[in-house]
């Protein structure tokens, strides 16, 4: 059943092929026996997915079951889930069980979808390898000498080996896009406020964005056109309806006019990632596509924005967790400072210390305007660089991550990791939507085209990634791991 | 030597919403610790604001209030400190763009005089919870119920000259506030809180002097208080060679002093951004319009009017419409006796005594302004005399019948104005008081008119109270100088 896309498993339930409790219980069967080595999930909720399983059979009989029904799926540890505890990756949050669901949450389970568990990720989604959880790194399946790429490392790893359909994760500076590229999976970031934000525990708040992580772009349209949507509770949650993502995905691509952002091609481009993405242009040109050379002049400073606004944001965001209400508490604080220090001291791990410091500093009186003022400025520019070059193409393409996966432990100074992200931040500080898709492979390991779209362009963004999985079938790959140890 | 006070306001007012102002969470006083606090005003994982549109139109009705610039578009932001009943470690407000921009506010003193007092500016922001120092054990206890309150922090320019300014000021705030309805005003409860900045310099032309800013001063008497003992301080400190020091002081009314909390060094750095969780509030014209249609007559507009077409004193004009709910009782009092002078005597004295006495609210008044103005009336037209009136309006407090009117039969109060009667009444005194009337006709001529008053005196007992004083004055006169 694992070698099936989402969309065949709901075709499959659907004709009844096999029921949503044998399908759901097949998976748990490959999480308890693979899991041990990839390490992605932190909880699994056996027995409460068997039982929404049953319910969703007993819909499915009724007549009363929508076409998502009894998939089973995963959900990044960020994602509030009432009665599950909610950890984002944290020593922090360990015991932390929420009494509300995410929106997203929500939607799914009104869908009537079955939720396996709570994937691994950075903690707090710091991180662009999954070596920063508090429960321990993940292992790519490609490779588990390879780090699965994060912060949704644990969805990315566990649609990869076979171990859950699809799974949900989250993307503030290419937390869903570059793990999907090391995995070799289809990867959506929505535009900021297509989806709900509300019970997403939050890292930087103008940056992130939930998506779905899946076999392929139409498994992904499936997904968005569930979680997607205006939310009450998320004030920046935009009010504009959605489109059928499903129904447009074989719009013909004859004319599509593509643009490569030179600067996505410069130093420190890994040859056999540039072939592979190259490659891929080659096929829309063949299905019909135009291909020209675009500039988005400032994308080096990107990485530099995003390091003072992220951080800003996260060191207010993580204020909360002070040992007063919830989370890790120290052991007999002798008074308040020392139940702040020690609490916040043994609750966070090395880089969301460092994260909160760099952001501490860059908004206090007499940095603020040099850096946090400045940083919003040049956002704006680079956002301008993706409006002005939608204005002469549709899409832009390059790859997703410089490389492919790394191995793990390579990386141990921070800004070499921060550089990991230099094609995927710019897209979360325009606030406009981007997919990465499998496009090949670099000595093994998965190589990720990405496809940017201007602001709301979800749906066109399906379509160029679904004609392309039309066309070719690296996304249809699988790691040895998937049969040799689940 | 002359020393000038300089003073200026940042004033607190707890807006009266429903809920919170960003979750849905109920706003009412005095409920269990920690019942009225969901999950975002806890600050758990995951949850996010969402403005309370309500807060967002009272504060505008107030800036319309105070005729100021409302901003076309405000933003909320976060200001970043650790404290225990500050759950989310940040408190979120409008530093940059707030709200409401300078406006002005006139305040009547005590003589009648009226000054501007220029407002900055006001902002929305959430209140924090509480911290509970006794009986924990040693240990502190948090009541998040009062977390997300909103609050209108209104900022004056530092405009006012002296304590009795500054409470003046404050009183106009009060006014405009519950005039509007968007605050209950009540300073026990904490409805509003006020900070003082007071500085003091030699003369009005020097430079502003170092202010202290005084925390928390919770009424009008502290207010004043506290800046009494202030201002004697910095000058005292000056005086011996020192200087002020800038600092946050707070003002302890059971010894009546002002102390240091801490100085602008150990002061935190708050590290205000933009709150990327909430839109910016974008407001235009239809809805500044709307809003402003929907403003109730104002303090100072009615106390123009009542001195300028009722004809009220500056003096009772202004204690009148200080307060909405005594202004509308007043009015509806006049709209039934028609006489604004009676109407004002009797609603600031017989009424505001009795409700003093038994604290009770003018809302509460067990004399309806129907009831108060038809004795009114009685009075006018000559039905009763003021003695008997009092008499009445005891008996209407007290619930003993519906209207002046029942009660003046009932107690056959109603005044005696027939000549024949009171003649009558007259020549049966003069007959029983042999000795007095001996005693007047002896009298020297201008010692007779103070005897009068013993004739008049039993009369009216022999009334009970009911007749005519006038017409009794002059038929007394008469019949006693006809016995000369």
């Amino acid at each position: 059943m694992y070698e099936k896309t989402l969309t065949q498993l709901a075709a499959a339930l659907k004709s009844g092929e096999f029921s949503s409790r044998e399908l759901t219980a097949h998976y748990l069967q490959r999480i308890e026996k693979a899991d041990g080595k990839l390490n992605s999930f932190i909880s699994v909720t056996a027995e409460q997915a068997l039982k929404q399983a049953e319910v969703a059979d007993n819909a499915r009989a009724a007549g009363t079951a929508g076409p998502l029904a009894g998939i089973p799926l995963a959900l990044k540890d960020i994602f509030c889930t009432r009665d599950v505890k909610t950890s984002c990756g944290s020593k922090m949050l360990d015991n932390f069980i929420a009494p509300y669901n995410a929106t997203v949450v929500e939607k799914l389970n009104a869908a009537g979808t079955i939720s396996l568990g709570k994937t691994n990720m950075d903690e707090f989604a710091m991180g662009s390898s999954n070596e920063n959880s508090y429960y321990g790194p993940v292992k790519n399946p490609w490779d588990l000498a390879a780090v699965p790429g994060g912060s949704s490392g644990g969805s990315a790893a566990a649609v990869a080996a076979g171990l859950v359909p699809a799974a949900m994760g989250t993307d503030t500076g290419g937390s869903i896009r570059q793990p999907a590229a090391f995995c070799g999976i289809t990867g959506l970031k929505p535009t900021y406020g297509r989806v709900s934000r509300f019970g997403i525990i939050a890292y930087a708040s103008s940056l992130d964005q939930a998506g779905p992580m899946a076999r392929s772009a139409e498994d992904c349209a499936h997904l968005l056109g569930v979680i997607a949507g205006h939310d009450g509770r998320d004030s920046t949650s935009v009010t504009r309806g959605v489109p059928d993502y499903v129904e447009s995905l074989n719009a013909p691509l004859s004319g599509l006019k593509i643009g490569l952002p030179k600067e996505y091609f410069g130093d420190g481009l890994d040859p056999d990632v540039e072939k592979a993405v190259r490659e891929a242009v080659k096929v829309y040109e063949s299905l019909g596509a135009t291909v020209r050379e675009v500039s988005l002049p400032h994308t080096h400073y990107a990485i530099p924005a995003y390091y003072v606004i992220a951080p800003a944001e996260a060191s207010s965001n993580l204020s909360r967790y002070d040992g007063v209400r919830f989370g890790h508490r120290c052991e007999n604080p002798t008074d308040l400072t020392d139940l702040y220090l020690r609490s916040r001291a043994e609750g966070f791990g090395e880089e969301v210390k460092r994260r909160i410091l760099i952001g501490t500093h860059t908004l206090s009186e007499g940095f603020f305007d040099a850096y946090y003022t400045k940083a919003q400025k040049v956002r704006r520019l680079i956002r301008q660089d993706f409006l002005d070059a939608f204005e002469d193409v549709d899409v832009l393409m390059g790859p997703a991550s410089p490389t492919p996966a790394f191995d793990l432990g390579a990386k141990k100074d921070p800004v070499s990791m921060y550089l990991q992200d230099i094609y995927t931040i710019a897209v979360n500080l325009a606030g406009i939507p981007g997919i990465s898709v499998p496009a090949g492979f670099s000595n093994g390991r998965p190589v990720g085209l990405q496809i940017l779209g201007t602001h709301f362009a979800e749906a066109q963004l399906l379509n160029v990634a679904h004609q392309f999985q039309q066309a070719t079938d690296w996304h249809l790959q699988r790691p040895a791991f998937a049969e040799e140890y689940a | 030597m002359q020393w000038e006070t300089v003073i200026g306001l940042e004033v607190h007012v707890q807006l009266a919403t429903r809920s919170k102002i960003f979750s849905g969470a109920s706003t009412a006083f005095g409920a269990e610790p920690n019942t009225q606090a969901c999950a975002v005003d806890l600050g758990l994982p995951g949850v996010l604001p969402v403005l309370n549109e309500q807060a967002v139109a009272m504060a505008v009705q107030f800036g319309l209030a105070v005729h100021a610039d409302i901003a076309e578009v405000s933003v909320f932001d976060r200001k970043n400190y650790f404290y225990p009943d500050l759950p989310k470690g940040y408190q979120t407000s409008q530093m940059y763009h707030p709200i409401v921009g300078p406006g002005e506010v006139e305040i009547t003193l005590e003589d009648g005089s009226t000054k501007r007092i220029r407002i900055h500016h006001a902002h929305l922001e959430e209140d924090a919870g509480k911290s509970l120092h006794e009986d924990f054990h040693g240990m502190t206890g948090i009541d998040l119920n009062r977390a997300g309150t909103p609050l209108l922090e209104i900022v004056s320019e530092p405009d006012m000259r002296s304590s009795k300014e500054a409470a003046a000021y404050l009183k106009a705030i009060h006014s405009i506030v519950t005039y509007l309805g968007i605050s209950d005003g009540n300073m026990a409860e904490g409805s509003m809180r006020c900070d003082v900045n007071v500085s003091v310099r030699r003369t009005s032309q020097d430079p502003l002097g170092t202010r202290a800013e005084i925390k928390n001063v919770n009424s009008f008497r502290f207010v004043e208080r506290a800046i009494a003992f202030e201002v004697e301080r910095q000058i005292e400190l000056i005086e011996d060679g020192g200087s002020v020091v800038q600092e946050t002081r707070l003002f302890d009314p059971d010894r009546d002093e002002t102390r240091s909390m801490r100085t602008k060094e150990e002061a935190n750095d708050y590290r205000y951004f933009p709150c990327p969780d909430l839109l910016p509030v974008v407001l235009d014209q239809a809805y500044l319009d709307h809003l402003r249609g929907q403003l109730p007559e104002l303090p100072a507009d009615k106390r123009e009017r009542f001195q300028n077409e009722l004809g009220l004193s500056a003096y009772d004009a202004n204690v009148i419409s200080a307060s909405r709910d005594m202004a509308e009782f007043f009015e509806a009092v006049h709209s039934v006796c028609g006489d604004a002078k009676q109407s004002a005597n009797w609603v600031q004295g017989e009424l505001s005594g009795a409700l003093n006495r038994e604290n009770l609210s003018i809302a509460n008044s067990p004399i309806s302004a129907r009831q108060l103005g038809e004795l009114i009336s009685r009075v006018l037209d000559d039905t009763i005399n003021g003695k008997a009136a009092k008499e009445v309006f005891q008996a209407l407090w007290n619930g003993q019948g519906e209207s002046a009117d029942e009660v003046i039969d009932a107690k056959g109060l109603k005044q005696v104005t027939d000549t024949g009667a009171i003649e009558a009444m007259i020549d049966q005194v003069i007959a029983d008081s042999p000795a007095q009337v001996a005693q007047y006709r002896d009298s020297e001529p201008e010692k007779r008119g103070k005897m009068i008053g013993y004739f008049v005196g039993q009369v009216m007992k022999a009334s009970r109270g009911t007749a005519n004083p006038q017409q009794v004055n002059g038929l007394l006169k008469e019949k006693l100088d006809a016995l000369l």
